[in-house]
């Protein structure tokens, strides 16, 4: 077929247009964003997750470990941990945990509210459902040039990026857990004349709980993938390492590396799951399970 | 008296043009001509009221809208048209605000399904409603106890409702209702869910509370003989229509169109209950070698006149009378050859006890009711069989079993 058949849709020059309308028009607001997420949040962080001696943090990642989930966990932290030193990649994962805490608290941050409206109302939901749909679908690299752009190279454009691509399960989780909590129970709420807010806060987020901690996990796991892509345009940690060790054709580098990101990402995908686990509902239903 | 509350036209019509369906339901459209043009009529020009003390059933089948009625009472559903007066206040015109005060203050709930918060004990949930109030938490959990006692769960405070059987669940439900002191409660198929001897006796302790802290209750079910037992009054519901308002007796006896006639006649007793329901196991029986002195001890022993004898295989053999054995005792037989009546009714299991009349108006004895092999499986004496006619808890306890 002739290409000039449809005339051409520059939607790529629009977004850019607006994104340069952007970064003219909003630096201020750009350069604060910056600041808040690099020199306030992740240099300190960062600094203070390093500064701590490795044999030190891993003992005590793996006692979180124990205490959240078992002792098997705990010693399987402890070990994994030690690994990461062993390899030689303790400073840089320690920067990517601090990315990833840093996105994964902002991404929650914004998820939740966004479930929640979404969850009391349809129109709403209609809305950020495909926007939704938008950001998770959109391959994750695209979202590294418009804040390179923004926010130049360093760590803020990979935490924005990894913000805006992890935050999608956060908002769908909340929002299905709270649309799953039984009507009745809900009513129930309203027949004893409890106004909106507490049954929100009472009945709805509790009952919701483990749906809701299953989106924060989701939210970890891909800010923790999203980070190590953030490589690219200079966040540092693992993902530096990773994309170095590509640009340069090392493959002990790379491997290596990408075997601390596997161990970070074991780590942390068990932690929050078990701390779904530990909500009030979740250790009603336990408890109350038949023996057998 | 005052009635506590009162429902005043009330109409509850969902989809499109709600106000104008209304209209058309007024100048007489039929629910199936709205439902035609995608408008659901659920409640339609209900008027009734209810006095204090008083526990009032609104009967219907699934789909009759009483559900719906229910809660526009507590303004959970807002009335299309019509008013709803709580305690002499049109709830239709208070705000939300308001509106959560009346419901918080006058009206408590039950649920079908008991909705419980899983995550809450047993305690913390029947003192939800007083926490919603905003009672102190000595108060409230001292009161929440009492509800507990009041229902039967003295000590159950901190289990978790997951740890509870479906009657004590429910059980659970009532207290969360009964603790917040409200005067009326609404109770919506609140026994529907319980299996059905656990549902009586709910149903007795429901009575019971309502004696002693004579509350107001709206009870909604789809059980006849529920609204029977509970109904000061009952309304009956058909397809969002209140069709008839009135005590048992007044529904039972002159019910007053085809629907509610047909409907009685559904749970005529007689027709639901067959002869295994009513027998009784024989007190004694007799077997077929013994002799007449035999007989004669066992009738003394149990305050006989009438005595069923039967083979090693408990086959029936036929029936012996006290008169007839004495004259044999008297006679020195040794056997019951001449004095055993074999030419006597028997019913079998299955048989309806409106078909048992019969035969037990020919019978001198009470009747035998026959299982395989034509085996002795129990008798039913013509007293039992009138009693099946009351609506009695024994016999509707057979039933359930």
């Amino acid at each position: 077929m002739d290409q000039d058949f449809l005339p051409a849709l520059p939607i790529g020059d629009w977004f850019a247009a607006l994104v340069t309308w952007v970064s003219d028009n909003l630096g201020g607001l750009l350069s604060l964003i910056g600041f808040v997420l690099d020199d306030l949040l992740y240099e300190h962080l960062s600094d203070l997750l390093t500064a701590i001696p490795p044999l030190i943090m891993a003992l005590a990642l793996g006692l979180l470990g124990f205490f959240v989930r078992g002792w098997k966990f705990g010693l399987g932290s402890l070990i994994g941990m030690l690994a990461i030193q062993a390899m030689r990649w303790w400073p840089e994962s320690m920067d990517t945990l601090a990315l990833v805490l840093i996105a994964a608290f902002f991404a929650t941050i914004f998820a939740i509210p966004i479930g929640i409206a979404a969850a009391r109302n349809s129109q709403v939901s209609g809305v950020v459902r495909p926007i939704m749909d938008f950001m998770q679908t959109m391959p994750a690299f695209v979202y590294l040039i418009p804040t390179l752009f923004f926010f130049g190279i360093g760590a803020t454009p990979g935490i924005v990026a990894t913000i805006i691509f992890a935050m999608a399960p956060g908002v769908r989780l909340t929002e299905l857990g709270i649309r799953q909590v039984d009507p009745e129970m809900v009513e129930a709420g309203h027949a004893f004349g409890a106004p909106p807010k507490q049954i929100l806060f009472r009945i709805q987020i509790p009952l919701a709980m483990p749906t809701i901690m299953a989106g924060i996990n989701q939210v970890i796991m891909l800010s923790l993938s999203m980070v190590v892509i953030a490589g690219i345009v200079g966040a540092g940690g693992l993902g530096g390492a990773v994309y170095s060790g590509i640009t340069r054709l090392d493959i002990a580098k790379g491997f290596s590396a990408g075997v601390g990101v596997v161990i970070l990402a074991v780590y942390l995908d068990r932690l929050t799951a078990a701390l779904g686990s530990r909500s009030a509902v979740a250790k009603a239903t336990k408890k109350t399970a038949p023996a057998h | 008296m005052t009635p506590l509350i009162r429902s005043e036209q009330t109409f509850k019509v969902f989809g499109r043009g709600a106000e104008d369906a209304v209209d058309k339901l007024r100048a007489g459209a039929s629910v199936e001509e709205l439902r035609e043009v995608g408008i659901t009529a659920a409640v339609i020009d209900a008027t009734f009221d209810v006095s204090p003390g008083e526990i009032f059933v609104v009967m219907g089948l699934s789909g009759s809208g009483k559900s719906t009625l229910l809660r526009m009472v507590n303004g959970l559903l807002e009335p299309t048209a019509g008013s709803m007066y709580i305690d002499e206040e049109d709830i239709t015109k208070l705000s939300a605000k308001q509106l959560r005060r009346v419901r918080s203050q006058k009206v408590s709930m039950v649920f079908q399904h008991f909705a419980l918060f899983p995550h809450r004990t047993v305690g913390e949930n029947a003192a939800y409603g007083l926490e919603v109030k905003g009672v102190g938490k000595t108060e409230r959990e001292a009161k929440a106890a009492e509800a507990l006692g009041m229902v039967g769960l003295d000590g159950w405070g901190d289990s978790l409702p997951g740890q509870l059987s479906g009657g004590m669940r429910q059980r659970v439900g009532l207290a969360r209702a009964l603790a917040c002191e409200t005067q009326i409660m609404l109770m919506d198929e609140a026994f529907s869910a319980l299996d059905p001897l656990i549902r009586r006796e709910m149903q007795d302790q429901l009575i019971e509370l309502q004696h002693r802290l004579d509350k107001t209750i709206l009870f909604i079910t789809h059980d006849l003989n529920e609204a029977m037992r509970l109904g000061d009054r009952i309304a009956m519901m058909r397809s969002g229509s209140i069709v008839q308002i009135g005590t048992a007796e007044q529904i039972l006896h002159d019910p007053a169109n085809d629907y509610v006639a047909q409907f009685v006649q559904d749970v005529d007793r007689t027709r639901i209950l067959t002869a295994s329901s009513v027998m009784e196991p024989p007190v004694a029986v007799l077997g077929s070698e013994s002799g007449p002195m035999a007989a004669h001890k066992l009738m003394r022993d149990h305050q006989l006149t009438e005595l069923f004898v039967v083979d090693r295989d408990k086959r029936l053999r036929g029936v012996v009378f006290a008169p007839d054995i004495a004259q044999a005792v008297h006679n020195g037989r040794s056997d019951l050859n001449d004095v055993l009546q074999t030419d006597i009714a028997t019913v079998t299991r299955d048989v309806a006890i409106a078909d048992l009349f019969s035969e037990a108006a020919q019978s001198r004895a009470a009747l035998p009711v026959l299982g395989e092999g034509d085996r002795l499986d129990g008798v039913i004496p013509i007293v039992t069989l009138l009693n099946a006619l009351k609506v009695e808890p024994a016999v509707h306890e057979r039933e359930a079993v």
